[in-house]
């Protein structure tokens, strides 16, 4: 057969069987697949794209060049040329003056068009309401920090010195997108016009500064200057990435693309399942087609080309669709979600279409394929005898594709090595367990035959004697309410987990530089104000100079992150305990006895940045001596909880005899800010810092995330409909038979309905109990190992998940079957159609 | 020079074992036939007729024994091999039509002349439909078409790429008398205009008797021939 003629037939085939209606189930899970791929990649790509651009906003732009000097090449007129947005800022620190009182300010000159991601917001008294501004300050004024006033008992329309230049305090500098960083660590922000700057004279040959450009605009212009700007920047220029923002933001950031990984591929899993059902039955009814072209003289190859052109057209078919319907599914959404959130999304690049389009094809290929391939192996003499079947396929062939195909998806879906592994772990001894339990189940049915009635009997004979089939449709209903009992589950009791992580009263204010004799009565006075009592914190600044005695320098690192930390302060703390919020990964906290001994505590991410691990050493200079302490323990620090938290903490003893400040934070409301405001008045070095608008971001991200997921939850509840229908459509051959043969021998409609719905309620339930129970086990697990937030069983999911699959698949299932019902047995028994 | 048989079994035995042990299907089943020669193969049901058919065919493979077509050897090929042996030269007619369903009238006819890779399967398709009386009938799926039709047109399916040789399974188990007899008369009467080799199993006395040589199983041993078909069983014995 020429490749023209097995086209021409492919196509032949695909319109009959769609006609017949054999393939559209399976089309539609592949649409509900794709669609919801589409949709979520779409969205997801929309939301990370939007969140992108809030994470921009830590740049106040979409890429930054730093460097310590002017920059050697016009960088400005590269990006203008591509259409972009550009501005400059210079960075550097300086002696501010106020009368005969001197402070160490970090002084920021900003030109037009600053910032151009996010807002500047200033304030006029100090705590007091802020508001947004697209102003930067005018030439020959400055807005600054509270604590520069607080600093110079200062107040809003006075006079600043900076080098040779008198300014006017015209604004208090609220917030400020790009202050970035570590605030900890740096003096307060004078906030200046960058036509300013050569009036003050600071800036002579050599001054040490940072000099920004920012640029902004089309993502592809943005990608083409980086690409272009990354082989020619200079040794001392660098590209700064938007991801190293804040830890907080950072971290709320990849918590959502993992919720929205993980719902994303709970839709293409369960529609993977009805894919392999409706294929499984395809295959079945094309036994005698295959068998007859065999017999024509049709070689395997030729069966196997013609079977799989048509599965081919179905998975262009069912990508295309489906991707259509992605875009239609997302503006929806997004449209909904401008409303809610008021903020406005970017346009969704290509890629997500390209998902969908691999997507369908991976999914034919991995659970389609497998059965309808078995159709070469119809021996041909089933055309004289019917009950020949084709050799069964061999398991590890049909497993392994599916298998690959899923690894593959989820790999595509949720790039993150982890939750792929936890997944598909979780998925095949998911599916082991679920096999084992429904085949002891099934079994233990058997003696309840004889002690129900006679509708029950039909019911539970069928169950029992098509074993396998009836394992079969156990563990694929069972997978299809698993996923949408866990996914109910992850949304409800994950999200709520994550928001209750950061409570309406976390804390909004740290209070830092608190002194040695300041902390208790600090802290008797927002005792006073909060009602709770403090947490404090010690301090003690050092800087890393050796880790197992061999110097260290900036230049012995080549990732950016590593090169800051090491040039940084470190704030070494105190503590007997390990804080709530932190997590041992490695070696173990101190007892009191140990109290005193050279040992360290790390943060995960900062020992992973420093290449540091057990055992390590570190040298840190600490006012001139020097101290060196063994890392004896490692822990993760849940940064989006707002506590004070360190990077390094020592064992109580240690830091003694070293200069200590003090930190804490604080909820104050709104209505108790002013009481706070008195409070820095009586302790004029305490530093206040305001985070509230910080908090609002990562609550504002966790809201779109919950959005994100209910939208994604509507595709999940719909592929599990169709995989109830697919397993109910596999076996209506087989059932439609039986039926005539009952009613052939008297059992009326109503007798034969009976059973079918015995029979559905037994196995719907039976999968619900194995699902639910499933279900509270992978809850556990992905909130212990993958989100990292503490387990609270839900009692009403037993209930839910055995309710739900009894009549979840009873309705479906007696709909599904009323055709075989009502078509006359002697239609059926004949075979025809 | 000597002629060779169309279809020679050697030998054929079958035997299948079940729970209950081994079960004899066909045993030691030996004989010729001749270029354009019919036989109907008639006996009982279970006694091996359809068994042997299959294995005439080479959908299937015997136990012991051997056939050759045209003198290749069916049991040296492997299930590809005796496909390709089938392509172009095989035709069948099966009790229950076996149309595909999914192909239209023409479409069913034109299959195993494109799997035989005919130059121009259309026009040989609707020669051999015309030549059964289908032509009004080309569009129609097989669902759409009566009993007697369906058969037609797998009459005309089986004689398209006019084969050497002809099978045909109990082709009037599924029609009413007088249907039967006129699908009957076309499959004799092409039968004879191409000079096919035609086996043909039936239970029916009458259609048996129209057929040039037969052949009488039980249990899976040939009881009786008549006709020219060459047995060789007893010589052998």
């Amino acid at each position: 057969m020429s490749p023209l003629q097995l086209i021409r037939y492919s196509f032949t085939m695909l319109r009959r069987d769609w006609r017949a209606g054999e393939l559209r189930l399976l089309a539609l899970a592949l649409v509900i697949a794709v669609t919801s791929v589409t949709s979520v990649g779409f969205f997801t790509n929309r939301i990370e794209r939007g969140m992108a651009l809030q994470a921009a906003e830590l740049l106040a732009g979409d890429l930054v060049v730093s460097s310590s000097k002017p920059m050697a090449s016009d960088y400005r007129s590269d990006a203008e040329a591509l259409r972009l947005l550009t501005t400059e800022t210079l960075a550097f620190r300086s002696m501010a003056v106020a009368g005969d009182l001197l402070q160490l300010v970090e002084v920021k000159a900003v030109s037009a068009g600053y910032p151009l991601r996010g807002t500047l917001r200033i304030a006029d008294t100090i705590l007091g309401a802020d508001e947004p501004t697209a102003d930067i300050p005018e030439p020959g004024t400055v807005w600054v920090d509270q604590r520069v006033l607080q600093a110079f008992q200062l107040e809003v329309g006075d006079k600043l010195d900076l080098g040779a230049l008198s300014l006017e305090i015209s604004h208090i500098l609220a917030y400020e997108p790009d202050r970035g960083g570590d605030f900890f660590n740096v003096g307060p922000r004078v906030m200046m016009n960058r036509v300013d700057v050569a009036a003050t004279e600071l800036l002579g040959l050599g001054s040490r500064a940072e000099y920004r450009l920012l640029v902004a605009g089309d993502d592809e212009a943005v990608a083409i200057l980086r690409k272009d700007l990354k082989g020619r920047l200079l040794s001392d220029e660098k590209i700064i990435d938007i991801k190293e923002g804040r830890p907080e933001v950072r971290m709320a950031l990849e918590r959502a693309s993992s919720f929205l990984g993980l719902a994303a591929l709970i839709s293409v899993l369960l529609a993977g399942v009805a894919i392999a059902m409706t294929a499984r039955r395809h295959a079945q009814r094309h036994f005698d087609t295959s068998a007859i072209m065999r017999c024509l003289g049709a070689q395997q190859n030729t069966i196997l080309r013609l079977y799989l052109l048509e599965l081919l057209w179905v998975a262009l078919l069912g990508g295309i669709a489906g991707s259509l319907l992605g875009i239609v599914g997302q503006e929806g959404l997004a449209r909904l979600m401008d409303r809610l959130v008021l903020a406005t999304l970017p346009a969704p690049s290509w890629e997500p279409a390209v998902l969908g389009l691999v997507t369908g094809l991976i999914a034919v290929m991995g659970f389609a394929v497998p059965p309808v391939a078995g159709l070469v192996q119809v021996p041909p003499l089933r055309v004289l005898r019917r009950d020949m079947a084709p050799r069964p396929i061999s398991k590890s062939l049909l497993y392994g594709a599916a298998a690959a195909a899923m690894v593959l998806l989820v790999a595509w879906q949720v790039r993150d090595t982890e939750l792929l592994i936890y997944v598909v772990g979780g998925a095949v001894a998911t599916s082991v367990l679920l096999v084992l339990a429904a085949w002891s189940l099934v079994w233990a049915l058997g003696p309840l035959r004889s002690r129900v009635g006679i509708s029950w009997r039909f019911g539970l004979a069928n169950i029992v004697r098509y074993r396998y089939d009836s394992v079969a449709q156990v563990v694929s209903l069972g997978l299809g309410i698993l996923v949408l009992l866990l996914l109910t589950l992850v949304r409800t009791d994950l999200l709520a987990n994550w928001k209750a992580s950061l409570p309406e009263d976390a804390p909004n204010h740290f209070l830092i530089n608190i002194q040695s004799d300041q902390v208790q009565g600090i802290n008797a006075q927002l005792n006073a104000i909060t009602q709770d009592p403090l947490q404090i914190y010690p301090m003690v600044r050092a800087r890393l100079v050796a880790v197992n005695d061999r110097p260290v320098s900036a230049s012995d690192y080549d990732n950016p992150r590593s090169q800051r930390l090491v040039t940084r302060e470190f704030n070494l703390s105190w503590s007997a305990s390990i804080q709530a919020d932190n997590d041992t990964v490695d070696g173990r906290w101190w007892d009191e006895d140990e109290h005193g001994q050279q040992v360290l505590s790390i943060e995960q991410s900062m020992a992973q940045a420093l290449g540091l691990a057990l055992g390590d050493v570190m040298t840190f200079n600490i006012n001139g001596s020097q101290l060196s302490v063994k890392i004896n323990h490692v822990r993760t620090v849940q940064w989006d909880s707002f506590n004070v938290n360190f990077f390094t903490v020592l064992p109580p003893g240690v830091l003694d005899g070293f200069p200590a400040s003090w930190i804490t934070s604080v909820h104050i409301p709104m209505q108790k800010r002013s009481e706070l405001a008195a409070v820095i008045r009586d302790y004029p070095n305490v530093t206040v810092i305001d985070v509230d608008a910080l908090m609002s971001r990562v609550r504002a991200i966790m809201d779109r995330v919950n959005t994100a997921v209910e939208f994604v939850f509507l595709f999940t509840l719909l592929a599990g409909v169709v995989v109830l229908y697919a397993v109910i459509q596999t076996q209506q051959d087989a059932r439609g038979q039986h039926h005539a043969l009952l009613r052939t021998l008297g059992a009326s409609r109503r007798q034969i309905m009976r059973g079918l719905i015995s029979e559905f309620l037994v196995l719907g339930g039976l999968a619900g109990l194995l699902a639910s129970v499933a279900a509270t086990g992978l809850h556990w697990a992905l909130a212990e190992y993958v989100f990292k937030l503490s387990f609270s069983p839900s009692p009403w999911i037993g209930l839910m998940g055995i309710a739900s699959g009894a009549l979840g698949v009873a309705l479906f299932g007696s709909l599904g079957a009323r055709k075989s019902i009502d078509t006359p047995p002697i239609q059926t028994l004949r075979g025809i159609n | 020079m000597q002629k060779i048989p169309v279809i020679e079994a050697r030998h054929l035995s079958k035997h299948v074992s079940s729970t209950e042990g081994g079960l004899t299907i066909l045993d030691n089943i030996s004989f010729q036939m001749e270029a354009g020669s019919s036989l109907a193969v008639v006996g009982a049901s279970g006694s091996g007729k359809s068994t042997l058919l299959g294995l005439l065919a080479g959908l299937d493979i015997p136990t012991d024994g051997r056939v050759l077509l045209d003198g290749v050897d069916l049991s040296a090929l492997d299930e590809d091999g005796r496909a390709r042996q089938r392509a172009g030269r095989v035709g069948f007619v099966f009790q229950s039509f076996q149309l595909l369903p999914s192909l239209t009238a023409l479409e069913n006819v034109m299959l195993p002349l494109e799997l035989a890779g005919s130059s121009n399967p259309r026009e040989a398709a609707l020669q051999v439909l015309d030549r059964v009386g289908l032509s009004s009938r080309l569009q129609h799926y097989p669902s759409q078409l009566s009993g007697g039709e369906q058969q037609r047109c797998a009459i005309a399916r089986a004689f398209a790429i006019e084969p050497r040789i002809l099978f045909a399974d109990e082709p009037t188990g599924n029609l009413d008398q007088r249907t039967g007899a006129r699908v009957i008369e076309l499959l004799l009467q092409l039968n004879q205009e191409l000079n096919t080799t035609l086996v043909l199993v039936t239970h029916d006395p009458a259609l048996a008797e129209r057929c040039d040589a037969q052949l009488e199983l039980d249990a899976g041993c040939i009881v009786d021939h008549r006709g020219p078909v060459v047995v060789m069983q007893e010589a052998e014995q």
